[in-house]
């Protein structure tokens, strides 16, 4: 492109930079009276600074207040850097945005996808990367980790990709939710060829997801100790509902898993692995997609969850539009507010009140550019 | 009429089939070209006309290359030209044009019978629905003909006499295509990329790439783009390999998987 083309977008971009570069240099009464005349720009503003979220709390001070936050990075799909590098900036814009929060998460949850196939290259720079986040990092995996070496690497360096903690009152479990059938072993495939039909999301080879019989039991015996009125949240890579079964936004074993989760009062699933905007209530249950800081997928043609406000679909010609990161406001009441931080766009919550009221109250803006 | 040109009067889709098949069977490499007939010059400067077989030609006495010929002078070479094909061809299948006149009649049974001397003009005279069977075999779908008739079909049309068969070969040659085109779509390095990306990273199945609002004012680009430009333009970038030419095997068959994940969807050209 070499400038040659402007797109509108960027020239909005632009124009938006230099406003809200002006605004730092405004006392609130000339903040006020800026605001008020530029009422067309102002409807993403007071929400946030172009490239960070700080200033999100001023505009949702009307909501309910958080007794805690923690942020996401997920779905890096890192490549090596002498490969590839597009990812590996999209990535440390992510650290970059996390780490100027304040104030700071109480941590931040990797939801998987680290690296694109599983290599060590690839890993090692992830885990490299992340050691430069500030706040803790709680991390999850994802299939495009898993299916080079069945793990093996990914346990080595971060550990046992099932877990659970408390955190202020809050019960978390962090799943494996991206176990395969065995579709290999019959086909006689190497290593990478299985890495790569995995990592093949229209790939229809492989199997679907699941968490398994055996974590099922885990899960079980791990919530057993747990009060049904505690709040729970689960990580998840896959969505552990079924949405669109053709590119594994699937979870096969979801109803056993909701089935498990049913007798808790309060209950969010957090997941990677759909690279856009999503949400979905089923029961007592709330589910919030995270978005990719590599690439956004298209909504799939057909099982989209009705609560579900769709974002716009992507700019080809932005490299990180539809990317981002985000963060999660764990409200007094245990129930989650869920920020999604889109880099070249305005950032959209998802209020626990919405999926809570049915999609009654505190709707998410709609989308002029619905995908195809 | 011109100089040199073919004459469309003979099975022209055994031509067009033929290209189909070289397409099938070498989707990976360049795309061969088309059968070309090539017209024997003629030693006194005549104009020289070819038929559409690929092989059968004629000089036009008294009109020279480059001259134009006169209603009446191409209908007689076409008849000649037609008669020649006869000859030469005298158990082919050959519908005749049918006269306006016999249009709603019954069709005669299917009769085994010599070749009818060329009409000069198959429109003037009606020549009758005379499908024969045998011939060529099973390439024009001749045996299907007559069963069509029986089933209140238009006929007396050689375009449309083809078999299931015939549609089968064919859908196999385009699904050849569309299959070559998920190949290189899946593939980075097929694409010619440099950074391990490939269309399905964000277009799994093709998705939201919407080949049916396509030619359309591309904002971005500031110009009205095809389908085939923005192929280019996430090859150049996002992929980050050098764009194909247009006509590139490759290209087609993108062009063709792309459009074939969108079967059935309305076309609206322009849209935003
Ligand atoms: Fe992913
Ligand atoms: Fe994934």
């Amino acid at each position: 492109m070499a400038n040659k083309f402007q797109s509108i977008e960027t020239k909005h971009y632009a124009e938006r930079d230099a406003f809200f570069e002006g605004l730092k240099k405004l006392d609130r009464r000339a903040f006020m009276r800026v605001a008020g005349i530029s009422a067309g720009i102002v409807a993403g503003m007071g929400k946030l600074t172009p490239n960070s979220f700080q200033l999100v709390n001023v505009a949702e001070a009307q909501g309910e207040k958080p007794k805690f936050s923690f942020a996401y990075i997920s779905d890096t799909h890192l490549y090596e850097n002498k490969l590839n590098d597009r990812f590996v900036r999209a990535i440390l814009k992510a650290v970059d945005d996390v780490n100027a929060l304040d104030p700071q998460p109480d941590f931040v949850l990797f939801g998987g996808d680290l690296a694109q196939l599983g290599q060590a290259g690839e890993l090692k720079l992830g885990a490299q990367i992340l050691k430069s986040v500030k706040a803790p990092i709680k991390m999850m995996v994802g299939e495009h980790d898993w299916f080079l070496d069945m793990g093996e690497l990914w346990k080595d360096l971060f550990g046992a990709p099932n877990y659970s903690f408390d955190h202020k009152g809050v019960h978390f479990v962090v799943l494996n939710s991206i176990h395969e059938k065995d579709f290999w072993t019959e086909r006689k495939l190497s290593p990478m060829e299985r890495m790569k039909i995995v990592a093949g999301l229209d790939n229809g080879i492989q199997s679907r997801f699941e968490v398994g019989a055996e974590q099922r039991q885990w899960l079980q015996n791990d919530l057993a100790k747990v009060a049904k009125t505690t709040p729970v949240i689960v990580f998840s890579h896959s969505p552990l509902y079924k949405y669109y079964k053709p590119w594994n936004f699937w979870t096969d074993d979801a109803d056993e898993v909701q089935a498990i989760l049913k007798p808790y009062e309060k209950v969010t699933v957090i997941h990677g692995h759909t690279h856009q905007l999503l949400s979905n209530r089923i029961g007592n249950i709330s589910f919030h997609g995270m978005l990719s800081t590599a690439w956004p997928w298209p909504y799939a043609p057909e099982g989209l969850p009705s609560l579900t406000v769709p974002m716009n679909r992507a700019d080809p010609f932005s490299q990180f539009d539809g990317c981002g990161d985000g963060r999660m406001d764990v409200l007094e009441s245990g129930l989650v507010d869920k920020l999604y931080n889109l880099w070249q766009r305005d950032p959209i919550t998802v209020r626990s009140a919405y999926l809570g009221s049915g999609g009654k109250q505190s709707a998410p803006p709609k989308p002029k550019l619905p995908t195809y | 009429m011109n100089l040199r040109m073919k004459l469309l009067v003979v099975p022209c889709a055994a031509l067009s089939f033929a290209g189909g098949v070289a397409l099938a069977t070498s989707p990976e490499t360049k795309a061969e070209p088309l059968p070309k007939h090539v017209l024997p010059a003629s030693k006194d400067g005549n104009l020289v006309l070819g038929l559409c077989d690929g092989e059968t030609s004629m000089e036009v006495p008294g009109v020279k290359d480059g001259q134009k010929l006169t209603r009446a002078q191409a209908i007689t070479a076409t008849a000649q030209l037609m008669d020649d094909w006869r000859k030469k061809n005298p158990n082919a299948n050959w519908d005749d044009v049918p006269g306006p006149v016999l249009a709603q009649a019954t069709p005669p049974a299917a009769k085994k019978s010599p070749p009818p001397a060329p009409q000069p003009n198959p429109g003037a005279k009606p020549a009758g629905n005379d499908v024969r069977q045998g011939g060529v075999g099973a390439q024009t779908g001749a045996s299907a003909v007559p069963q069509q008739q029986k089933a209140n079909l238009q006929t007396g049309h050689t375009y449309g006499a083809y078999s299931e068969r015939d549609e089968q070969v064919w859908a196999a040659s385009v699904q050849e295509t569309v299959k070559e085109g998920h190949r290189v779509f899946h593939d980075a390095e097929a694409l010619g990329g440099t950074v391990g990306v490939s269309c399905d990273m964000c277009h799994p199945d093709g998705a939201n790439t919407h080949p049916e609002t396509y030619p359309k004012y591309q904002v971005q680009l500031g110009r009205t783009a095809l389908l085939r430009d923005m192929i280019n333009w996430c090859i150049e970038n996002p992929v980050r390999g050098k764009p194909l030419a247009d006509g590139d095997p490759k290209m087609r068959a993108m062009e063709a998987y792309i459009y074939a994940q969108r079967k059935g969807v309305k076309l609206e050209y322009g849209k935003h």
